[in-house]
């Protein structure tokens, strides 16, 4: 079966992703990447008490690609934003028993587009 | 569910055929080709036969005009930078069709830092040669122009013919890298005008290890690879027996079983491209007609190629991509930009390359894991709604 240097844990989450889709009226929304590139990845949080209490991702790219916006999503929810904001590529790659070297940069935007995605509701809230 | 292994230009098995023969030049035939000795000259006899073989696949005038190497990358790099050097006296410029294997192109940029002048040939959309351009980029200095018989990643079987017509009239040296098509298609390095031809055994169901460069009598090369003077000084290096054995071996077979096999191949890849192009924003990419009998490549809108052949890979089918994302560089595929595809849509890339292997009834799992595949991928991708609109 498939390997190309990703771990288990990285096809785990390729295979079943979580939090996959679209959240109408989100709070926040973050987008990161270029379709010329090869890796698109938005992120939808919606937030509550300043608590991310639902988080959902679409993303075009390889399977790292796909495994990383899965797993950001599951280190963010529930968490408060201002601990989701901490979050960072090292910690996604390290949740998913790491990441081949070439993969580390192109493929693991997913802390970004959760960044941005938080960025959005604060900026959001202030506008308020 | 049975595997099903569709990624024949990436690697082959060997033929067990070609294995039982070959077998002995690992073992008990274990000589040195240069040694004097009788076990030195079993082994010799053995690489001159297979000499032999090879000669007779290609149509070659004698079988002094085949030099053995250790890959199909090595017989490149020997014809590139071994003509361009040698004939230095004559010009100091090189061609090379922009859909070229990395080891005819790379070859070239290195002459180009050294000041030689380097331009690559464009190709249409489906990946055929502009002959027009070729006439004229080509003049008596430029000492090589490559083309390959076929290409690997969209199938296109070039007008060789046509093209050997204007190097002979224009230019001076035609290389062509047959890696692809030798096996697949007849070539007759005769009738076809060729001046330097690369072969490599894996391809042909031999073994790995082994690659063998026609050189038509009278043309003139210089090694790149300098030590004891094996292979009449241009690649020097002791043979490997077993590899080069198995390969003429391989050839033979190949050559004898090649208009059956083709004729079986041909409605198996028909009927998968049929299938596969249900697929909405499905396309192929290479040439409709003029392709390679085992070749079947496409490209999906809105989704990634490592992504499809990871996909693929968890129904036991195996693929190959043209995608940044699998390559060691990061860039998409040299050949599908050159055929003037996006960078997007290059990214999108799956390629299935049929074999001995495979079989009518592979149609049916691969067309239904194409298309959930491409499914699921799509569910996933923000890009998908863009063309949905």
């Amino acid at each position: 079966m498939a390997n190309v240097g990703y771990s288990k844990k990285v096809m785990e989450h390729f295979m079943n992703p979580r939090n996959v889709g679209v959240i109408e009226n989100p709070d926040g929304y973050g987008k990161v990447g270029n379709p010329v590139c090869g890796d698109v990845m938005e992120i939808f949080i919606k937030i509550k008490d300043e608590k991310i209490t639902d988080i959902k991702f679409r993303t075009f790219g390889c399977g790292s690609a796909i495994a990383t916006s899965s797993m950001v999503t599951e280190l963010a929810k529930g968490k408060h934003v201002d601990e989701a904001v901490r979050i960072t590529r090292g910690d996604v790659a390290n949740e998913l028993d790491g990441l081949p070297p070439q993969k580390m940069h192109c493929s693991n935007l997913a802390a970004d587009a959760l960044h941005e995605a938080i960025k959005d509701y604060k900026n959001r809230k202030q506008k308020k | 569910m049975a595997r099903i292994y569709l990624d024949h230009a990436a690697a082959l098995p060997v033929d067990y055929r070609v294995f039982e023969f070959a077998k002995p030049y690992l073992t008990t035939l274990h000589g040195n080709p240069s040694s004097l000795h009788s076990v030195g000259v079993e082994a010799k006899q053995a690489v001159e036969e297979s000499r032999q073989k090879i000669a007779k696949f290609i149509h070659a005038e004698n079988e002094s005009t085949i030099i053995f190497t250790g890959s199909a990358t090595e017989a490149n790099n020997l014809a590139v930078k071994g003509t361009a050097l040698r004939n230095i006296t004559s010009g100091k410029t090189v061609v090379a069709s922009a859909i070229e294997h990395m080891s005819v192109l790379n070859p070239m940029k290195e002459l180009q830092k050294n000041g030689f002048s380097f331009t690559t040939i464009p190709v249409d959309s489906t990946g055929i040669v502009d002959l027009n351009k070729l006439e004229d980029m080509l003049t008596k200095t430029t000492t090589l122009t490559s083309v390959m018989y076929a290409n690997n990643e969209i199938g296109t079987v070039e007008p060789i013919r046509e093209i050997s017509n204007i190097v002979r009239e224009k230019g001076m040296y035609l290389h062509v890298d047959a890696v692809a098509a030798a096996g697949r298609i007849p070539i007759d390095v005769q009738k076809d005008g060729i001046d330097l031809l690369t072969l490599s055994s894996n391809d042909l169901y031999g073994p790995q290890g082994a690659g063998a460069l026609y050189v038509k009598p009278g043309v003139r090369l210089q090694s790149v690879l300098l030590g004891g003077g094996q292979e009449r000084g241009l690649r020097s290096g002791t043979e490997n027996v077993f590899a080069i054995a198995g390969m003429g071996e391989a050839a033979r077979i190949v050559q004898e079983e090649i208009t059956q096999e083709s004729s079986r191949l041909i409605p198996i890849r028909d009927t998968l491209i049929n299938e596969i192009l249900k697929i909405e924003q499905s396309y192929l990419t290479g040439h409709p007609t003029q392709r390679l009998p085992h070749h079947a490549s496409f490209r999906f809108s809105s989704i990634e190629g490592e992504s499809i052949l990871l996909n693929m890979d968890m129904y036991d089918i195996q693929v190959s991509t043209g995608s940044a994302c699998s390559s060691k560089t990061l860039e998409p595929s040299h050949v599908l930009l050159a055929i003037g595809l996006k960078h997007e849509e290059a990214h999108g890339s799956m390629v299935l390359t049929l074999g001995r292997s495979t079989t009518m009834d592979n149609v049916e799992p691969v067309s239904k894991a194409t298309y959930e595949t491409v499914q699921r991928l799509r569910k996933l991708s923000p890009l998908d709604q863009e063309w949905r609109k």
